[in-house]
């Protein structure tokens, strides 16, 4: 019995996390929250360099045959330390091409996506879930509009959820229009994408499994990006804490902050757990997984989003100023909560599941 | 990541299973027989090296080297098969460690095996009328006459209260010393003049604690375990041997299938209440933490097996298990609705029908004040966890 990362998969997830240290520090991260950019370049470049998005392909198709597991640990790392652009979309891209049995488009596109010399744009829509997918799909054309699509405007290629349940691809072109939105989160920042008669190249047929597959991995990764980030909250605050001076002494002397931080240590430690089971049970194709990968999205979270107001007031004033930075994390807890559905929306699924 | 127990733990499954099917047979034993059927079979078990593995054989115990997979995968076929698992409470828990640990060789001969067979019951005296969070402030008093100690003082809260034969308790033998430096572990019988027990009636109407009153009460001069003025660190003792455990989450799991199964008995306008998508956002709410709660279970468990330190996580899990506490009082109390105003039977009692939830709802509320309060779990989370600095410095924290 093994359910703690080993030193392998601890050092991948410490070498993701020093790629995105080395390439953005924070000046340049401040910076591209105001950029008018939708891609980091120099972070983008260190995270495909290190062969993030085809991590979990096959050693065959070009990837590192790692499971769901690493990249969450992986993707962890992102959420901490804020890593910008559509990085899990580009993960889950490379997977469905690679699980596709449609082999020109896989032959056409996996390499570049698994490489990252194309961006590959997450276009779901609806609340993320297929039951709520709506680009019509009519002879070999796509039509309709995706709402929030990260990086869409790097984007060369869109993994696109189709009415009915079903996965395609379309390329950006003169039949796709995308539209920058004021995005609450700048690190990930968002287009709404119309599709008017655009060629598409279907990856799955609704109800084919490998949809589910594709999703649950997705709700995993987001629930990684977020325990990531909640982590980083707990320790921003807590070492604030040590800092600041009130009443002549540190204000971590003080029990009721003590007290505030054990709380939101206690909304994240105990659900990394949680998160490695989600991503251990897709990985070895449990039963459960699917309901797992739900209740870790809803969980961790809501967790997240906790942790990020608390984290502003532990902080005081200079939690709630821009330049100090907290307010990133936050705005990606506000992002990681609602994108894909709500915690609402998978709990309902999870009560579903359950047979309640 | 792999969360089967691997072939070798499997192979002993087998065994244990084999061992239990031939030795725990109560279907062929009546009422009367059934204490010493129950004794035999520890026993046995013990020889087989399942039971009292931390235990030397010189004491009666089977001496195994510590192994959490074959500890766990014990616990699971005892849990089967419902064949009683090692004599429960205080004396198993904490003397006996302790003593194994720092007693002499004749407190050992004395206590061990009684303790074992379950023929003496040992409360805890730590708690006093003024001593609750800062336990070191114990005012109890013992004096050294002679060959033997006289004690004066008060101890509350002890469990098992009503059938102790014995105490282990922190008592001041050295006023003159520091607070922590004053405290001697004494042991003490019972059943003496000196000595008055008064049961206290808790908020849910049973009295599962006891207070017993020291008067002039005896005990041996040498049944102080270590030196004197060293009963504060005796007392720290740990249990060193297969803790990790992923026995709470079992019931946990157990109990909150059980708040599952009154929203599907109970019907709110005429439908089962879990068919309320209220009711079952709440249900799955709670079974976030759960879960959580479950994984990391396991988490603990696998660093034991790797010989390492689990982390910040141990020290939430208490507080973590008593805040899933209080969220299911309060689901079930808004699940059985009115029959809430019914109070349940005693505890043991058949027929009883949602108003059982009562139990839930008043004794959770016990999990957040014993072995630590809520609140001394965060200032150990805070500080130990997160390295923030400590309210009190400990006097004796060398």
């Amino acid at each position: 019995m093994r359910f703690h990362p080993d030193s392998d998969q601890t050092a991948i997830q410490d070498t993701v996390f020093g790629a995105v240290q080395d390439a953005l520090p924070r000046d340049k991260l401040m910076a591209f929250l105001d950029a008018d950019a939708d891609l980091e370049p120099d972070s983008w470049r260190a995270l495909m360099e290190l062969g993030l998005a085809g991590m979990m392909l096959s050693e065959e198709a070009g990837g590192s045959g790692l499971g769901l597991f690493e990249a969450a640990l992986c993707a962890e790392a992102l959420g901490r330390s804020a890593a910008p652009g559509p990085i899990l979309g580009q993960m889950l891209a490379a997977y469905a091409l690679s699980q596709t049995a449609n082999t020109a488009a896989r032959e056409a596109f996996l390499q570049n996506v698994a490489g990252g010399s194309v961006v590959a744009g997450l276009a779901f829509g609806g609340n993320g879930l297929p039951e709520s997918w709506d680009v019509v799909h009519e002879a070999g054309r796509a039509k309709g509009q995706v709402r929030f699509v990260a990086s869409a405007r790097s984007a060369g290629l869109f993994l696109v959820g189709l009415k009915g349940g079903g996965l395609a691809l379309v390329e950006a072109g003169d039949s796709v229009s995308v539209e920058p939105v004021r995005s609450t989160d700048r690190t990930r920042k968002c287009a709404s994408v119309t599709f008017r008669d655009a060629p598409v190249q279907i990856l799955f047929e609704g109800g084919d499994p490998a949809v589910q597959r594709v999703i649950d991995a997705a709700l995993v990764l987001i629930a990684a990006d977020a325990l990531g980030g909640a982590q980083h909250c707990v320790d921003l605050s807590v070492a604030y804490a040590q800092e600041r001076q009130q009443f002549g002494q540190p204000i971590a002397k003080f029990q009721a902050l003590k007290h505030q931080l054990a709380n939101m240590a206690m909304n994240v430690e105990p659900a990394r757990a949680l998160l490695w089971y989600a991503a251990y049970a897709w990985d070895r194709g449990l039963p459960d997984a699917s309901r797992a990968a739900a209740m870790a999205k809803a969980h961790i979270c809501d967790r997240f989003a906790e942790v990020a107001r608390d984290a502003i007031a532990a902080h005081g004033g200079i939690g709630y100023t821009w330049e100090y930075g907290l307010n990133i994390w936050f705005r990606r807890s506000v992002f990681d909560k609602a994108y894909l559905g709500s915690p609402s929306v998978h709990r309902s699924r999870a009560a579903g599941m359950a047979g309640w | 990541m792999d969360l089967s127990y691997g072939p070798e733990a499997e192979a002993f499954r087998k065994e244990v299973r084999a061992f239990l099917k031939t030795a725990w047979t109560p279907k062929d034993v009546d009422k009367a027989g059934m204490k010493a059927f129950v004794a035999a079979f520890r026993l046995k078990a013990t020889e087989a090296g399942y039971l009292y593995r931390s235990i030397p054989k010189a004491y009666g115990g089977s001496e195994q080297p510590s192994d959490v997979i074959r500890a766990q995968v014990i616990r699971e076929e005892f849990a089967r098969a419902r064949a009683p698992m090692e004599v429960a409470g205080n004396g198993m828990n904490m003397l006996v460690p302790t003593l194994l640990e720092r007693g002499t060789a004749r407190q050992k001969d004395l206590f061990v095996r009684p303790t074992m067979a379950g023929d003496y019951i040992w409360g805890q005296g730590y708690s006093e009328p003024g001593t609750g969070s800062d336990l070191a402030s114990v005012r109890t008093r013992a004096d050294l006459v002679g060959d033997k100690w006289i004690i004066n003082g008060q101890k509350i809260w002890t469990s098992q209260g009503g059938q102790a034969t014995h105490m282990f308790a922190l008592v001041r033998t050295e006023p003159d010393a520091g607070k922590h430096d004053g405290i001697s572990y004494l042991l003490i019988d019972l059943n003496q003049p000196g000595i008055t027990r008064r049961p206290i009636r808790q908020m849910t109407g049973e009295s599962g604690f006891y207070e017993f009153f020291f008067d002039n009460a005896e005990t041996p001069a040498d049944w102080i375990v270590g030196n004197r003025g060293e009963g504060w660190n005796v007392s720290r003792t740990t249990l060193k041997h297969e803790r990790a455990s992923i026995g709470s989450a079992a019931v946990l799991g157990n109990q909150f299938e059980k708040l599952v199964d009154v929203a599907k008995e109970v019907e709110r306008n005429g439908r089962p209440a879990i068919e309320d998508p209220l009711i079952r956002d709440m249900l799955a709410r709670i079974e976030g933490w759960v879960m959580a709660h479950r994984y990391s279970s396991y988490r603990i468990m696998s660093h034991a097996i790797a010989d390492e330190a689990p982390g910040s996580v141990s020290l939430m899990m208490k507080l973590v298990l008593t805040e899933i506490g209080h969220d299911i009082a309060r689901a079930a109390q808004e699940i059985i609705g009115e029959d809430a105003l019914l109070e349940p039977e005693s505890a043991g009692s058949k027929g009883r029908g949602p108003e059982k939830w009562l139990d839930q709802i008043m004794g959770s509320l016990g999990n957040s004040i014993a072995g630590g309060t809520t609140n001394i779990q965060r200032n150990i989370i805070a500080e130990r966890g997160l390295g923030l600095p400590r309210d009190f410095p400990a006097e004796h924290s060398k």
